[in-house]
């Protein structure tokens, strides 16, 4: 009988592999989803191609009825005073809502915050400032979307953030949640003063 | 004879289907079908698993517009898609290009195929390794069977 076995084993690993592959696939599984809770690990995410790139060019009207200038690519060309935000937002989007207390809090540290209000009527984008407060230097009206599609946006809110020298260091795809304020973009902004 | 209008009206129905707004096809043929094949290429960055041709999204139609747009002026499926590759990058391409990152997803199909010819190759040698003389030891065993039976 134990000699029966010997010609068994070098078959024996073939019954490990299969196990052996199980764990390393449960070990990668376990990666992915440890990325997915802490945001280090997105399937569903567009990476930037414009990260370490200047802003395209482009030039957008004011909106009427809000008293802020109108913004092009011009005013993101370096030499800037400091690191400028470039926010994406519509008063038809409901995360715009949760994100737009952080952009206000940016705003009044001195931050400069620009904004390109992406697919919206006038008076509803009007009426969300006033309501909620204006935390924008600068506004573009980005109605037919085309400026979008020239920054890769594929959804709003979506903020970009581009230092001195005007190239683009950071891109986030959805709300700046005050988690995301303090943990990413507060660290960059040190770096990039 | 309604009842044929009426056959042919539902049977035509997809046709008209094709394209959410009949206002968006181009006039020209030739330039709506090799609209539509690019449009094929490119990945609804929405609805992530569409391409622009079949979204309903927003964004979907207005990448649709300007794919028209750009076939319209005359521009080649290449040149349409460097445009939409140069602002979304990798990820809008169904068909990602071979790159050091996406090298083991095209590359999987050939590893299996390799390792499986792998598989199969040592277990034949094995087999016929099995099939070869008796050891010493095993002579010895078989002739004491051989002697215990008789």
């Amino acid at each position: 009988m134990s000699d029966a076995a010997s010609p068994k084993r070098p078959r024996r690993w073939m019954l490990y592999a299969p196990l052996g592959l199980a764990a390393a696939a449960g070990v990668g599984f376990y990666a992915m989803l440890q990325g997915l809770q802490d945001g280090s690990y997105n399937p569903r995410g567009v990476p930037s191609v414009l990260l370490g790139k200047p802003a395209p060019d482009f030039s957008l009207p004011a909106l009427e009825g809000v008293e802020l200038p109108a913004l092009a690519a011009a005013d993101l060309r370096g030499p800037l005073p400091g690191p400028v935000l470039v926010n994406f937002w519509a008063s038809w989007c409901a995360p715009c809502i949760i994100e737009h207390p952080q952009l206000m809090r940016l705003s009044r540290e001195g931050i400069a915050v620009y904004g390109i209000n992406y697919k919206d009527r006038v008076a509803e984008a009007g009426a969300f400032l006033r309501r909620h407060g204006n935390p924008y230097r600068r506004l573009g009206r980005d109605e037919p979307g085309r400026t979008a599609i020239d920054w890769g946006v594929y959804g709003v809110p979506e903020t970009y953030l581009l230092d001195r020298q005007g190239m683009i260091r950071w891109r986030w795809a959805g709300p700046i949640t005050p988690d995301t304020l303090e943990n990413e973009l507060r660290p960059l902004l040190r770096r990039f003063a | 004879m309604t009842r044929w209008i009426f056959l042919w009206l539902l049977l035509a129905l997809p046709a008209f289907a094709a394209v959410g707004d009949p206002n968006e096809r181009l006039a020209d043929p030739a330039k709506e079908a090799l609209a539509r094949e690019i449009g094929r290429e490119l990945r609804c960055l929405v609805c992530q698993n569409q391409s622009i041709e079949d979204s309903d999204a927003q964004l979907a139609r207005d990448l649709r517009r300007l794919v028209r747009e750009r076939v319209a002026a005359g521009e080649d499926q290449a040149a349409v898609i460097t445009f939409v590759h140069q602002r979304y990058g990798d990820f809008v391409l169904l068909r990602p290009p071979v790159t050091a990152a996406t090298i083991l997803l095209w590359a999987t199909p050939f590893l299996a195929l390799a390792g499986g010819i792998a598989v199969i190759m040592l277990r034949r040698r094995r087999a016929v390794a099995e099939a070869a003389a008796l050891s010493p030891e095993e002579a010895r065993r078989l002739a004491e069977l051989d002697r215990g039976t008789a």
